[in-house]
């Protein structure tokens, strides 16, 4: 038996939520919302954050960031050795050959691989899993730009990235992505990418968590996937860009003169290591959701394993903003088979209520995330949440109000990826409300660059989520996908300039893997760990205890 | 108590807590090896329980990828039937195997060069003549996408319904493995799209002001006064900027226009 598709424990709770909701629709018709917190409210409940838990993290032994408290799951990362014995890898020839050469195959790297291509770069794009496989193709909710210069500018955005991020933003940077804003999206919609407009072409936008203006424009609630396969599609007509999937970048080579001049790859298929060489080399390799810091569900893609800020760490480049982690307030608490998964911020900024289990608001629906996911918790905490039948807890999001104030269908046509995971579990979304939960979302820091996205090691250019200080502390939503454009973009102008007019030829080394190894046994770090873990592993402990293989089993022909 | 120690997380799922939860064992065929996993499980999580690394066949894990396309049956069907292995919940013995990669055709194009005209879809997909309006492609479609339709509307040259019906395409390749014409739709349909997005639907026009106003520097002036603000100026910046309400209409306009 079940109510609206929810197992009948849920009835009792779910009727409390149909009790109070058509009080609440009358107050958002009547623009009455819950108040925001003022400033010093926010850092109260910001206790509550999981990034405010010391035990939680721990200093780094080595490297450019040394002292440096972050979360364990990245300080394990990086106290531990490269996957190869530097001694062992013949750097004298190489296997491919490139003027740039881009880690990653996401948003930010297809994006630079279009740009350097278009500055008269050869371009090979070495990434993980297929081209495309990225955070980039999930991100639902849309992409920020001041668009509408009658109530909007790149002064407002300022505030809001700047509000969002705790004032601790890089200020350059940051100015670099208003500024350039409008032009990437006026850039994509070049390249056929379909937003939802008004039928004179007029954009449509939305409020986000932490915007004062309306400026979140979008494709449905599929924006990334939209974005992703139309600059993915325009790279595959792209001569002069050659494509390696499933080939991770293992280390990044340097040269005699100090720049970055390749990177060795590793084919997860064949086993072999493969020395790429190029002139210039872009890390686009996202974020790290899959190493669930504190043991959080995440939204993230499965390659997200933070191997960028390994091989960045390992040449020197230090970290910025790594001590925040981005929970995403509004996770899939249940059914289960969704665990973890999000439900797009739009929801909010469209008018559901987050309400707890007497069916009361406790919480505006705009406040930036870390503050927004904090006040969940601290709910929850305090024994307001919703349980489940397997003794988890939740909030409520009340998504069928959307329909009351938008017309029927508006979730089935607004939210139509989401509205298709539910349905195939049975749960019509548009009827009933989602529980949901703060879930790991999004790594704010990352490698340090500036806004021309170098970094401290010539030669190499950063882009995208493996990038810290765009976000300071706290990422808005609608601001990762700007930043994939606004910053991939520059990267590509940039490396294709550097591979033409600033890299020299040199021999290759692995000196720095040698380097560092030294520095780790130096520091007393005895671990038989190794970085990048490229792929997590979900196997069954059981399972994993029977895996006994001592060393590859060699056949001969 | 203090926050810190009061600071667990009650939705935290550990490896530890899942394994205490009673779970019913079902057999499942993973590639036609025999498995049992617990009931509940999606495709993809019960190939890990079972021990599978994935390399391939494994991407966002929450079904908008495409890389992930899984054929099955069930015993005593002879239907075969299709699903994201990330979606789909195992049911008792059913045969699963994986589709992770499909050689479909794919034109290339310069997209620069290309019109609205319905002939530039024909000439660069002959193939969309092959179409025997048989509904396989529709009836594998995981993600709901009525194919055959939007098959049809561009061999009748329309390309905005094209567009419109293959909007949540996820490309995962399930309706090219089962056409009898050897159509790669999901490839015509991407094409479509960005013809409809760049050549079909209306452009922005206050975006292209907006760009113009951008590079004509009339913001400079605002961004530099931000940027060297102290962190106490621009908090105080923050608090006073309008918000504009949610339920606004598309006509609202702030009292403050400064820094417009």
């Amino acid at each position: 038996m079940s109510y609206l598709g929810y197992p009948d424990f849920f009835e009792p709770h779910i009727r409390k939520v149909e009790a109070t909701r058509p009080a609440r629709v009358e107050k958002r018709k009547k623009g009455e919302e819950f108040p925001f917190m003022s400033l010093e409210e926010r850092q109260e409940i910001l206790k509550y954050h999981p990034d405010y838990k010391e035990e939680g993290r721990r200093e780094i032994r080595v490297g450019a960031s040394k002292g440096y408290r972050i979360a364990h799951e990245f300080v394990d990362l990086l106290e531990a050795r490269s996957k190869v014995d530097p001694d062992k890898v013949s750097l004298s020839r190489h296997d491919y050959e490139a003027d740039v050469l881009i880690i990653g195959g996401g948003g930010a790297a297809t994006i630079a691989a279009l740009i350097a291509e278009a500055n008269g770069a050869q371009v090979l794009i070495a990434t993980k899993l297929r081209h495309g496989d990225a955070n980039s193709v999930m991100a639902e909710g849309g992409i920020q730009a001041a668009t509408k210069p009658e109530k909007d500018s790149p002064y407002f955005h300022y505030l809001d990235v700047m509000g969002g991020g705790h004032f601790k933003n890089d200020a350059d940077i940051v100015a670099a992505l208003v500024k350039q804003a409008p032009d990437a999206l006026r850039w994509l919609e070049s390249l056929g990418v379909i937003f939802s407009k008004f039928p004179d072409g007029r954009l449509d936008a939305m409020h986000g968590g932490g915007t004062c203006r309306k400026r979140m424009h979008y494709c449905a609630d599929l924006t990334g996937l939209e974005i992703m396969r139309t600059v993915r599609d325009e790279a595959r007509n792209r001569a002069n860009i050659r494509v390696l999937e499933f080939s991770p970048a293992v280390e990044l080579i340097l040269n005699e003169h100090g720049q970055v001049a390749g990177a060795l790859l590793y084919n997860m298929e064949t086993g072999e290591y493969l020395v790429a060489k190029a002139r210039a080399v872009i890390l686009a390799t996202g974020g790290a959701g899959r190493l669930h810091v504190q043991g959080f569900m995440t939204t993230n893609h499965y390659g997200a394993t933070a191997d960028g800020i390994v091989l960045g760490y390992r040449v020197g480049v230090p970290l910025a903003f790594m001590h925040t982690v981005q929970y995403h307030p509004t996770g899939v608490v249940f059914p289960e088979q969704i665990e973890g998964w999000l439900i797009t911020e739009r929801f909010r900024a469209e008018g559901a209520d987050i309400l707890n289990a007497h069916g009361e608001k406790f919480v505006n629906e705009r406040e930036p995330r870390d503050v927004e996911s904090a006040r969940f918790i601290k709910e929850c905490l305090d024994g307001n949440g919703v349980p489940t039948p397997t003794g988890k807890v939740g909030v409520w999001l009340d998504s069928p109000m959307l329909d009351i104030l938008h017309g029927e269908g508006r979730v089935r046509t607004a939210f139509v990826g989401k509205w298709k995971v539910y349905d195939r579990l049975g749960i019509d979304i548009s009827r009933a409300p989602t529980l949901v939960y703060p879930t790991l979302h999004y790594q704010n820091g990352g490698l340090q660059d500036n806004a021309e996205c170098e970094t401290a090691v010539p030669g190499l250019y950063v882009a995208g989520e493996v990038t810290g200080g765009l976000h300071g502390e706290n990422r808005l939503m609608g601001n990762s996908l700007m930043d994939i454009v606004v910053f991939g973009r520059i990267a590509g102008r940039n490396a294709a300039i550097f591979a033409r007019e600033k890299a020299k030829d040199g021999g290759l080394t692995l000196e720095h893997v040698k380097r560092y190894h030294g520095e780790l046994e130096e520091a007393g770090i005895v671990t038989d760990r190794v970085a990048p873990i490229l792929l997590p592993d979900y196997a069954r402990p059981e399972v994993k205890k029977k895996r006994l293989t001592v060393n590859y089993l060699e056949t001969s022909m | 108590m203090s926050v810190k120690e009061n600071n667990k997380n009650p939705a935290e799922t550990t490896v530890k807590e899942k394994k205490q939860l009673a779970v019913k064992l079902i057999p499942v065929h993973i590639m036609g090896k025999r498995y049992e996993v617990p009931e509940g499980l999606t495709i993809m999580k019960a190939m890990e329980y079972a021990g599978y690394r994935f390399i391939r066949g494994c991407g966002c894990r929450g079904g908008t990828c495409g890389a992930c396309g899984t054929v099955y049956r069930k015993p005593g069907d002879y239907k075969l039937q299709v699903a994201l292995a990330c979606q789909k919940t195992v049911e008792p013995d059913m045969y699963v195997a994986q589709i992770p990669f499909f050689p479909a055709n794919r034109a290339e194009y310069k997209f620069t060069e290309l019109t609205s005209a319905p002939e530039e879809v024909f000439r660069l997909y002959p193939e969309l003549f092959r179409c025997v309006a048989c509904n396989a492609c529709t009836k594998a479609c995981p993600q709901g996408i009525e194919v055959m339709d939007a098959i049809s509307a561009l061999k009748q040259g329309n390309i905005t319904e094209a567009a419109r019906l293959s909007f949540d395409c996820i490309q995962c390749g399930l309706c090219t493995s089962r056409c009898l014409g050897e159509l790669a739709q999901y490839h015509m349909f991407q094409l479509a799209r960005r013809i409809y997005g760049a050549r079909i639907l209306s452009r922005a026009e206050h975006l292209a002001e907006m760009v113009k106003a951008v590079e004509e520097g009339e913001y400079e002036e605002a961004l530099e006064k931000l940027k060297g603000m102290n962190e106490e100026e621009l908090k105080r910046a923050y608090q006073e900027r309008e918000v504009e309400p949610v339920s606004a209409g598309e006509d609202w306009k702030p009292k403050d226009k400064r820094y417009l």
